[in-house]
């Protein structure tokens, strides 16, 4: 599974991430204020040329994003045309593009290393609790690393039902799916706790000697 | 704490596998993914806080602009997006369902899990999904601009209703079968 931002560089990747989210949620704040077509109508053409300077597959990528979106907002213009408030529909669709846009543009542009990075220096106060700061970024791993495993056994399971019988398994592989997830999180943790665990150090113990 | 990390890791890693599974479109053309089907199921199973907890790390693998959503969406755009509330929702969806199974426990299990589901992943989902829409649809309107209803807002979210009743069911029976066969592996009743 990889992430959504883009591989290249372009000027946007340069910008440091915390920035760029700082950012991002003062765009935010400012576009759910602006009321007016000319405002969100500039909005969107702003996002537009600043996806557009990333290069052609930041283009691309966004309308993918943006693909799903298309429905929700058809459904909300032909319900204010029927209510007599066109520009309403509009305004609605105008601001969803550019506030989508504009989110979507700083994950094009900022790498998974450098956000993990990030969680890690927001995580270190955790150890003050008692809480390694490694469990976020141990998480993040665990699950890009067991989509794929759950996937192919699902894959196996319903093979496995194919084989027995002619109907369809329907919600029925769920359970036995879970059964072995449960089983797979305990052997997880044995290796994590032969590992060293997850625990703090304790002061006193470990620190003899040093 | 190793295990707390690893079920809630792998139920996490279980809500994005299960957007994988093709949308199903319902009779009239509204299609149904099965990631909220995970979320209730992570409450019924794990119990309160480990459910919410992998929720919290579905979300933040969202965020950080993993495709971890049905359709392979993810990153920041749907948390500002007309569907922002829903998403958020699962939080409490989670949690309200694991709570709801840990508290009522002289009932059977598929009825709580089924009671936790309805009230955690329909209605107060919902709430939070029609709310957060209502606010992006109304946000920056002119005095004189008739905004929409909270009714109406709702009226548009409510065909894919019947969708999630179909998965608070099948939440309830996974749950069942879960605690007829292993009974210690319903964490949520551990």
């Amino acid at each position: 599974m990889l992430s959504l931002a883009l591989p290249c560089r372009s000027w946007a990747h340069r910008l440091p991430a915390a920035l760029k989210f700082g950012l991002l949620a003062v765009a935010m704040i400012a576009l759910m204020r602006i009321g007016s077509l000319a405002g969100q109508g500039a909005a969107v053409l702003v996002v537009a040329a600043l996806t557009a300077s990333l290069g052609r597959k930041a283009i691309r990528q966004s309308l993918v994003t943006l693909r799903p979106l298309v429905w929700i907002v058809a459904v909300i213009l032909i319900w204010d045309s029927l209510q007599g408030a066109v520009a309403q529909g509009v305004l609605f669709g105008l601001r969803v593009l550019a506030m989508v846009g504009l989110a979507n543009a700083v994950t094009l542009t900022t790498p998974l290393p450098e956000i993990v990075a990030l969680i890690e220096r927001l995580a270190q106060p955790l150890a003050r609790f008692g809480i390694s700061p490694r469990i976020p970024a141990i998480s993040v791993a665990l699950v890009i690393r067991f989509v794929p495993v759950l996937r192919a056994r699902h894959d196996t399971l319903a093979e496995a039902w194919r084989a027995r019988s002619a109907r369809k398994p329907r919600g029925k592989l769920l359970a036995p799916l879970t059964f072995s997830l449960l089983d797979d999180a305990d052997h997880m943790a044995d290796a994590l706790r032969a590992r060293g665990g997850l625990a703090l150090p304790r002061k006193g113990r470990d620190t003899v000697g040093t | 704490m190793e295990r707390n990390v690893t079920l809630i890791g792998l139920f996490a890693a279980l809500i994005v596998a299960l957007g994988f599974v093709p949308a199903i479109p319902l009779g009239f053309g509204v299609p149904i993914t099965l990631q909220s089907l995970g979320v209730m199921l992570a409450g019924a199973v794990l119990g309160s806080w480990r459910g919410a907890l992998a929720v919290l790390l579905v979300q933040a693998l969202v965020a950080i602009g993993l495709p971890v959503l049905a359709g392979g969406r993810g990153g920041l755009g749907i948390f500002v997006g007309p569907t922002a509330g829903f998403l958020i929702g699962w939080l409490p969806a989670a949690f309200v369902t694991g709570l709801i199974v840990e508290r009522l426990r002289r009932v059977p299990v598929a009825l709580a899990a089924g009671i936790g589901a309805t009230l955690g992943g329909i209605i107060i989902m919902y709430a939070l999904g029609i709310l957060g829409f209502w606010l992006v649809k109304n946000a920056g309107l002119k005095p004189e601009d008739a905004p929409i209803s909270l009714w109406a807002a709702t009226a548009i979210m409510a065909p894919f209703i019947p969708g999630d009743l179909v998965k608070v069911v099948v939440t309830g029976l996974v749950a069942r079968t879960i605690a007829q066969y292993r009974p210690s592996a319903l964490l949520a009743r551990g």
